[in-house]
């Protein structure tokens, strides 16, 4: 068996004495493992960072053998935000939520492209990464069948004024359709519906909604396991301004 | 295998789950070892039951030893003010080796990891924060390796440490010495040129 393929790295395990097992996540092959030879050595640790685009050479005798990998760097994303917090966070989210949710060897090419998007922006530290990594989350939980319906309102179907969005079933809410149950719904910030944020407090309400299902309805589904720290640390960070 | 050489094998077996060792040369070194039985064998199975007994982690920085506080917290000369933190002792002997650093060490075991569920509880960030408090410590060198765990890492040391009145510095990034240009990936070229200062 064997393919090659572009993808970004999700993580690295140290395997054995010098090799390791990586994580990838590509448009056709989707979240993949296998091992690379000599992956903790000198010469390929700064190459095998998390979120890396590689150029990838998968080989196993059988298909659902864990197989080797061949890699080449095509871009090393890491290396330029090591020195910004913000960033760093921002790349350390989107690789270990990728790595926690996806499952094996589905492929997700649109997933995969907006991660691209987003990773992108992070490395070029673009003012607009967080809005494009809050985009992220809905797209992610999008894919893995836990979407948000913004496009009316649950209880009365106005397609204005939409403000709240329901836990239950993550579909929006006007504040009139809201009535009584509005302190129990979820914020519904115009940046969650492609507007830019007019503060930084809108982002966070938008993460705080996201964040719900994303712990609620997603992790919950994938176990006992909890969401990665990453999250909360980019949350942090990017509160703090 | 025959009766007799069940414990012989026994120790090639653990010898082989050492670092840089597999079976067989396992097997070469314990042969060695039984040839040279009395100034290899004998003294080293002595220096490990002596070490299997004593070797504890200092109480304060967290390094390997025979004592509750290690040499380097006990010296009063390393009382610089300087406290360096690093991930694991093998670091903390890098520095040493290294011999520049004279002031303290803290070593974190580990660093944080998003894969691993390592989080601060686990790390001896809330020691550290104590023992800044404590050793009237004006610097703290943050020696985390620049990979994105040990870098997230230092960033979020430095956020706790933001308050307390400490600068906080890290290690510089870039071109080793003795490196060739053309043999550098592009991520230590960049982070060497965003370094880069004036002659």
């Amino acid at each position: 068996m064997e393919w090659r393929e572009e993808g970004v790295l999700l993580t690295v395990r140290p395997h054995g004495e010098n090799a390791a097992i990586i994580e990838v996540f590509t448009a056709g092959h989707g979240r993949h493992a296998g091992v690379v030879r000599g992956g903790t050595g000198r010469r390929m640790s700064p190459i095998l960072q998390p979120g890396a685009q590689l150029d990838l050479t998968w080989r196993a005798r059988l298909e659902d053998h864990l197989g080797a990998f061949t890699v080449e760097p095509i871009r090393a994303r890491a290396a330029g935000v090591l020195g910004d917090r913000r960033a760093l966070a921002g790349l350390g989210a989107v690789t270990a939520l990728l790595s926690f949710v996806l499952p094996e060897r589905a492929a997700y090419p649109g997933l995969y492209t907006r991660s691209l998007t987003v990773l992108d922006l992070i490395e070029e530290a673009s003012p607009h990464w967080p809005l494009a990594y809050l985009r992220w989350e809905l797209a992610l939980l999008d894919e893995m069948g836990f979407g948000l319906d913004l496009t009316c309102c649950a209880a009365t179907g106005a397609t204005e004024g939409l403000v709240y969005v329901s836990p239950k079933t993550g579909r929006a809410v006007s504040a009139e359709g809201a009535g009584e149950w509005a302190p129990k719904l979820l914020p519904l910030p115009p940046c969650l519906m492609g507007e830019p944020p007019e503060s930084p407090g809108e982002l966070m309400q938008g993460f705080e909604t996201t964040g719900y299902f994303l712990e609620h309805q997603l992790r919950a589904s994938l176990g006992d396991k909890p969401l990665p720290g990453a999250r909360g640390r980019l949350l942090r960070v990017l509160a703090k301004g | 295998m025959a009766q007799d050489q069940e414990e012989i094998e026994g120790l090639i077996a653990l010898m082989a789950r050492l670092p840089g060792l597999g079976p067989r040369s396992a097997r070469r070194a314990v042969l060695q070892l039984i040839k040279k039985r009395g100034q290899l064998l004998v003294p080293l199975a002595d220096a490990m039951r002596h070490v299997a007994e004593t070797a504890r982690e200092c109480l304060r920085c967290g390094n390997v030893g025979t004592a509750d506080i290690c040499s380097i917290c006990q010296s009063e000369k390393r009382a610089t003010g300087e406290l360096c933190v690093v991930e694991d002792v093998a670091d903390l002997w890098a520095m040493e080796r290294a011999g520049v650093f004279k002031g303290r060490y803290h070593v974190l075991g580990g660093v944080l990891s998003a894969l691993d569920a390592v989080g601060p509880e686990e790390l001896r960030i809330p020691r550290l924060a104590e023992r800044v408090r404590e050793e009237n410590i004006t610097e703290v060198i943050l020696a985390l390796n620049a990979t994105v765990d040990g870098q997230t890492t230092a960033h979020y040391i430095a956020d706790q440490l933001e308050d307390m009145g400490v600068r906080i510095t890290s290690l510089a990034q870039g071109v080793p010495v003795g490196g060739e240009l053309d043999y550098l990936d592009d991520g230590t070229i960049g982070a060497a040129l965003r370094a880069r200062k004036a002659l």
